[in-house]
């Protein structure tokens, strides 16, 4: 842990480290929110934000963190971080954080800013674990947001709410995949990415 | 001092404790006058959404300019004057001077106590009522849930129902809020000739071809308990002690 450079520490978790699909950290909130390209598209903000902020929050504060409560302390600034979220969302995109319901509360158990919180922040001067917080909120996003291009345009046939591929039941052609608007065709779809990934990146690979 | 000592680490909690209690209340305080904007926007939305008046990008507030708020006596099942917008009715159900209590045996909705009066909405079209909207309410699996249910002029054929409050689990009890499970309602009807309620939401497909599927309306798939609350709610609101006098009413007269 010498000197880690800035833009690796940004840029690695997007394919060389992935949260998602080599640590297999928050797949509870992907499998959850990825129906809908817009739902995702707010909950990738709101985690770049809670997980550069909590990241900025705990780094300011290691060197006076007692090691018996550092867990706990964590816990305080994420879970702040996300109900002034929630509490944003709820003024100015009412109808997004009706759709996120509890999962924007659940942020604060997505193991992705624990883990960063934890693993990172509390060796790292601050501007380092601000920019390791974007980037792994961007590898989440990266992942969430192919998901959610493929569930929803294929098992309702739009992106973003506009029809691309036009239902049947609308007067159109495509016959929808109900099977991916359900939560267990996340698993497949990120099954299957981690399987696409690994195959490009050979050394991500696990070794028995 | 070192990190590990008990009055570094109270004094640590401490201050973590109150940055971010502070950051909590000033966001909570600051947004609040937005977030009850929204809140009473989503209620006017609800009640056209029920009315099946609602479609994306209508004028809310003009759309609503039509849809009369009224008081209504549940006993006698008459109108009241006074300030419909300023009854509090889950105020004034949980106010233990004001509520009533419900015979246990006649709580189908598992609330308890009732305000004495309610909020209903009315849309008249050339004299005649043609909308009648009315907040129904009740014990779902796990939440209180909090529903409009639209009925056509005459009191029994119904328009739509619209659940704009609950805790149900997503994806199963949730689903109530589900465009196609909500499109079974409208034409639905509540009473039989007789004037006896008679609205289910049984388990097993409903038949269209028999005659009581008129009455009729799927239950959701996967949430036993819930569809259950909602069949209960809606028969203990529609019944004797929620707006049967008012229904009863509008029936006899065709107000």
């Amino acid at each position: 842990m010498s000197q880690l450079k800035a833009k690796e520490v940004l840029l690695s978790p997007i394919f060389n480290n992935n949260p998602i699909m080599l640590q297999v950290l928050g797949i509870c909130s992907a499998l959850a929110v990825t129906s809908k390209l817009e739902t995702v598209v707010a909950m990738s903000a709101a985690l770049i934000f809670v997980n550069t902020f909590s990241n900025m929050g705990v780094s300011a504060i290691r060197n006076y963190i007692p090691n018996s409560i550092r867990i706990i302390v964590q816990m305080a600034i994420i879970a702040s971080l996300v109900i002034v979220v929630d509490q944003v969302l709820k003024a100015y995109a009412f109808g997004i954080s009706k759709q996120l319901s509890v999962f924007v509360g659940l942020i604060i158990t997505n193991c992705i800013v624990m883990g960063r919180a934890e693993a990172f922040a509390m060796q790292n001067p601050v501007g380092l674990s601000a920019l390791d917080g974007i980037g792994n909120a961007l590898g989440y996003s990266v992942l969430l947001v192919a998901v959610g291009v493929i569930r929803e345009l294929f098992g309702s046939g739009k992106l973003m709410g506009i029809n691309v591929l036009t239902p049947i039941t609308e007067g159109g052609w495509y016959q929808t995949n109900g099977l991916l608007l359900l939560p267990p065709s996340a698993f497949f779809i990120i099954g299957f990415l981690i399987w696409a990934l690994r195959s490009w990146k050979k050394d991500q690979v696990e070794h028995d | 001092m070192s990190n590990e000592s008990i009055k570094r680490t109270l004094g640590v909690a401490l201050a973590v404790c109150v940055v971010c209690s502070v950051l909590v209340s000033t966001a909570t305080v600051a947004l609040k006058p937005l977030q009850e904007a929204n809140k009473a926007k989503e209620t006017k939305k609800n009640i056209l959404m029920a009315a099946g008046i609602y479609h994306d990008g209508i004028d809310i507030d003009q759309a609503f300019s039509k849809v009369e708020a009224r008081l209504v006596d549940l006993k006698t099942g008459k109108f009241i004057e006074g300030d419909a917008t300023a009854y509090d009715v889950r105020k004034m159900a949980k106010d233990p001077k004001e509520s009533e209590k419900i015979p246990a045996k006649l709580d189908m909705a598992h609330i308890r106590t009732k305000a004495p009066k309610a909020v209903i909405y009315m849309i008249h079209k050339d004299g005649a009522l043609e909308t009648l909207i009315l907040p129904i309410y009740g014990k779902g699996l796990w939440s209180t849930m909090y529903a409009f249910m639209a009925l056509q002029g005459d009191g029994n054929t119904v328009k739509g129902l619209s659940f704009y409050d609950h805790g149900e689990t997503p994806g199963l009890g949730g689903e109530v809020d589900n465009p196609r499970w909500k499109a079974l309602w409208p034409g639905k009807t509540l009473f039989d000739q007789q004037h006896n309620l008679q609205i289910r939401l049984p388990k097993q497909a409903v038949d269209n071809n028999l005659p009581e599927s008129i009455h009729q309306v799927d239950g959701l798939g996967g949430a036993t308990l819930t569809t259950r609350g909602i069949e209960n709610l809606i028969r203990f609101w529609m019944g004797s002690e929620g707006y049967g006098p008012l229904l009863k009413q509008i029936h006899g007269q065709g107000v």
